[in-house]
């Protein structure tokens, strides 16, 4: 199985490493022609998604990524990749992908001195470690997604079809049953 | 082979690694990686560093450039510039401190500052101590021109290192020349015989179990970003081409000719670093470069200051 790292900016090296430890093999996605690759799934790492969307157009990858994800690509966002997926960013204007439809907030924790790691219930795994860094949250969904997690009510976690979106960063702890559970689903 | 591992100092030090906070101050690091890190002096030129692609800004009152021309003594900024650029912006704002002066930096703690650089750039408050980083919540990135000066920052509590550069030049080869340094210690020390390693502590003047790290790891603890005279996209793909995981870059963009077109095409040299013909077309009609100084032709060497 091959999964499509999203690599033009932040921590997409430490979802590589998880993935490989999983089996998987790996391309990263920097440039329009990377894309040209065959890939089974695709993961949108954490960074800043003002900087990930705009390298992602720049970069002409844009359409073909939200093509492939509206056509069914298996996605995986974890924080900045789940402002790319989001239909809806309540406290910024730009929208990206667009594809999943939840509506999020940024930046909901506020600086970095409001990041956090607690230990919560995930949707048909159990309780997982969640590592929360500057991180946003998913304000609502609509009937269509369904909520994986939440941390005192807020949810951090909705999946729709093939997208997973998540505010923490399962790539950063040593639990692996996200990735496992991505993974069932690229195949 | 029995190791030191079993000592209450090694406890203490993993204790301290795995802190939470200072874990979470780590990862943050992590997730500016692969990107470039602009400094800044008012709230327009931070929106035009968001803008052009920058992962997190640096707010200071001076550009390096400026510091170095206007000669005295140089301080934290005003708190109140650094909360409007904190407004302006929606990415991490980061902003220095004197190296040694920890009220300084507890101010930068108190107005939630994302990161504190206690930077060489500035006039050392002190010049023995370095700040006991491991008293504060928000993180540090520290300078070094090598890996004795990077392991004792993150002893300290440093959770990010970079190199120190010589800022203000617009001259790379001082970021060269210590990323090429300590890239050079990390491969030596990889291929040591873990008896050595205590020696190698010795003479690195750090703890043995970071010696021992890098020995198992083949890298710093902590995210390692290139800074200090990086001017142009050639640069900075040159840094990360010998290793860095990411950019400062500091008067390289506002003292140049367009600073929002150089900044997006030192951008996309970050990320595309290998692919020299994206970098070519990025290099054209950039407009002026900054004219820099060469390390020959000037009387302060910042990156001396704190080791």
């Amino acid at each position: 199985m091959k999964i499509a790292v999203l690599a033009v900016q932040g921590a997409f090296a430490e979802h590589i490493d998880k993935l490989k430890k999983l089996g998987a093999d790996c391309i990263e996605l920097r440039q329009i022609s990377d894309l040209e690759q065959d890939f089974d799934g695709l993961i949108l790492p954490g960074g800043e998604s003002t900087v990930q969307g705009k390298l992602l157009r720049e970069l002409h990858m844009f359409e073909p990524i939200q093509d492939r994800i509206r056509q069914g690509l298996p996605v995986l966002g974890t924080c900045a990749g789940l402002i790319l997926l989001a239909q809806e960013i309540s406290n910024d204007g730009n929208v990206y992908l667009g594809t999943l439809p939840v509506r999020v907030q940024r930046n909901a924790y506020g600086r970095q001195l409001g990041s956090f790691h607690c230990e919560q219930e995930f949707e048909g795994i159990g309780s997982v470690p969640m590592t929360f860094i500057r991180a946003p949250y998913i304000e609502a969904v609509t009937a269509s997604a369904e909520i994986l997690a939440r941390v005192e009510d807020r949810i951090v976690a909705a999946r729709c079809g093939n997208q997973i979106g998540i505010a923490f960063h399962p790539e950063l702890d040593e639990d692996d049953r996200i990735h496992e559970m991505f993974l069932k689903m690229c195949g | 082979m029995q190791r030191i591992y079993e000592t209450e100092y090694y406890r203490r030090y993993c204790d301290k690694m795995s802190d939470e906070r200072y874990v979470l101050n780590k990862q943050l690091a992590q997730m500016l990686k692969g990107g470039v890190i602009m400094d800044v002096t008012t709230p327009e030129q931070a929106k035009i560093a968001e803008e052009a692609g920058a992962c997190a800004v640096m707010a200071l009152e001076r550009i390096p450039a400026d510091i170095r021309a206007a000669g005295g003594v140089s301080r934290m900024s005003d708190p109140k510039m650094i909360k409007g650029i904190q407004e302006a912006v929606s990415i991490p704002v980061m902003a220095k401190c004197r190296i040694g002066h920890f009220v300084e930096a507890q101010i930068l703690e108190a107005i939630e500052i994302d990161y504190i650089d206690e930077s060489e750039v500035l006039s050392p408050a002190d010049d023995v101590y370095h700040i006991d980083k491991r008293k504060f919540k928000v993180p540090f990135v520290c300078g070094a021109k090598d890996l004795g000066e990077a392991l004792r920052r993150i002893n300290e509590g440093a959770s990010m290192i970079r190199t120190k550069g010589e800022p203000g030049t617009g001259d790379v080869v001082q970021a060269v020349r210590h990323m090429r340094k300590m890239n050079g210690e990390i491969a030596k020390i990889t291929a040591m015989r873990e008896d050595e390693l205590f020696e190698k502590a010795k003479q690195l003047a750090v703890p043995y179990e970071l010696a021992a790290y890098v020995h198992d790891n083949g890298r710093l603890p902590v995210v390692n970003f290139a800074a200090g005279g990086v001017a142009t996209p050639a640069d900075a793909a040159l840094m990360m081409q010998l290793g860095a995981e990411g950019v400062f870059v500091g008067s390289g963009i506002f003292k140049s000719g367009n600073p929002a077109k150089r900044a997006a095409s030192i951008v996309k040299a970050v990320t595309n670093y290998q692919d020299a013909k994206l970098i070519a077309e990025l290099s054209e009609d950039l407009g002026e470069a900054m004219v820099g100084i060469n390390e020959q032709e000037i009387e302060l060497l910042m990156a001396e200051r704190g080791k």
